[in-house]
């Protein structure tokens, strides 16, 4: 079972994802910043990381821009969650080593689609 | 869901889209509504059904209609037809057209468009290869409602997100307000035309590939027999014709055998056409 790190400081949108994410079988940890999701990474590498881009203390883009700058540790895949949906942010995230992207409000079948074509399903 | 609530939108969708929606479809209603609610301020569905029946909100109607429709058409749907496309298709097409340097592809069910242009963006993604030959890729649909948003080109933030990868968004999509519109580039290597599959083919010449994707499942046997051996007779004979997951030509007529392991891909029975793409 592959393991997703779901993180957004809304509860409600890791709810909706975790139901998704259960159902097509990946194994879920939550946390509410890009700070919490590091901790997260150093205890447990995940597979797979579910980013919202705007929050407290330290955002998305923040925590990729480190997790990405990490030698010697297995890389997980990263996939944007935003409200964020214009261009310019897409860039930016791409750039910055994301491997997809994701334009909230979002479904389980953009879900399955986007983790599809990362190789995760 | 109330059953009345239910049947409210069920009759409203059919009204502005032909979509039949049947009662075990409910699941889908709640999964593409609710986050629409939501983004209108609304706590649930029921909620934005009320809404939708005191106020008649003519942008409200439209985004319902829109959120339960663009399942009918994605980028890149299944995936597979489009990598034995990439994969087996065209090295086969180039080998075997490489004198004349033609192609001639129909997606007979093309709807909004993201078929067709599917194709088109994997030609695109290796136009060196391919900027000299003379392709053509004609979509064709019964709806001439549909093919206006096909030949528009432009999509919204739901419909590039299924199938679509965002590199080839970044690559090929720009953005417009809250749409997202395709290059021209890519816009004009299609042709949208209405056409139904119950008129004659001859004046669709000949052509190297078929895509006709959950049509067949909409007519009866005889229907279906027909249809499938007037396409034989208008695809080469080393073309290839790609049905829907669900549809075969097995126990319909003999003009088409499916391609050993390759599901959904079916070359005219006397034709050797496996060869060539590696598949024999």
């Amino acid at each position: 079972m592959k393991l997703c790190l779901v993180v957004d400081d809304s509860k409600v949108i890791r709810k909706v994802a975790r139901r998704i994410l259960e159902e097509l079988n990946f194994e879920i940890e939550e946390a509410v910043d890009g700070q919490d999701a590091l901790d997260a990474c150093d205890r447990n590498m995940p597979d797979v990381v579910l980013l919202d881009w705007n929050m407290p203390v330290m955002d998305g883009l923040e925590f990729l821009k480190a997790i990405r700058s990490r030698e010697g540790v297995e890389q997980p895949i990263i996939v944007f969650c935003t409200t964020e949906n214009d261009m310019a942010h897409i860039r930016t995230a791409i750039e910055a080593g994301a491997n997809e992207y994701i334009m909230k409000p979002f479904d389980r079948e953009i879900i399955e689609a986007k983790f599809t074509q990362v190789g995760l399903m | 869901m109330k059953t009345e609530d239910f049947e409210f939108l069920a009759s409203m969708l059919k009204e502005r889209s032909g979509l039949m929606l049947t009662p075990d479809k409910v699941y889908l209603l709640e999964s593409r509504l609710t986050p629409l609610a939501r983004k209108r301020g609304l706590d649930t569905l029921d909620a934005l059904v009320q809404k939708l029946r005191m106020t008649r909100e003519d942008g409200l109607i439209r985004d319902v209609t829109e959120a339960m429709t663009t399942n009918e058409s994605f980028f890149f749907r299944d995936n597979t037809p489009f990598d034995l496309f990439k994969n087996h298709v065209l090295p086969a097409m180039e080998k075997n057209r490489g004198t004349q340097k033609r192609l001639r592809i129909w997606c007979a069910a093309a709807s909004t468009g993201q078929e067709p242009y599917s194709l088109a963006i994997l030609l695109r993604e290796n136009w060196i290869k391919w900027q000299n030959w003379n392709i053509e890729i004609v979509g064709t649909d019964i709806c001439t409602q549909v093919l206006e948003k096909a030949k528009a080109g432009t999509y919204s933030q739901f419909e590039v997100q299924r199938g679509l990868p965002i590199q080839m968004l970044i690559k090929y999509f720009k953005q417009e307000g809250d749409m997202w519109r395709l290059s021209d580039d890519i816009r004009k290597m299609v042709t949208f035309r209405p056409f139904n599959l119950l008129s004659n083919f001859i004046g669709m010449g000949t052509v190297d590939v078929i895509y006709c994707r959950n049509v067949l499942i909409y007519f009866d046997q005889q229907t279906k027999k027909d249809v499938l051996e007037r396409m034989r007779k208008c695809l080469a004979s080393d073309g290839t014709l790609f049905l829907g997951a669900a549809e075969t030509v097995l126990g319909i007529t003999d003009s088409f055998r499916p391609v050993r392991g390759q599901r959904g891909m079916y070359v005219p029975s006397d034709g050797t056409a496996e060869k060539a793409m590696g598949l024999g």
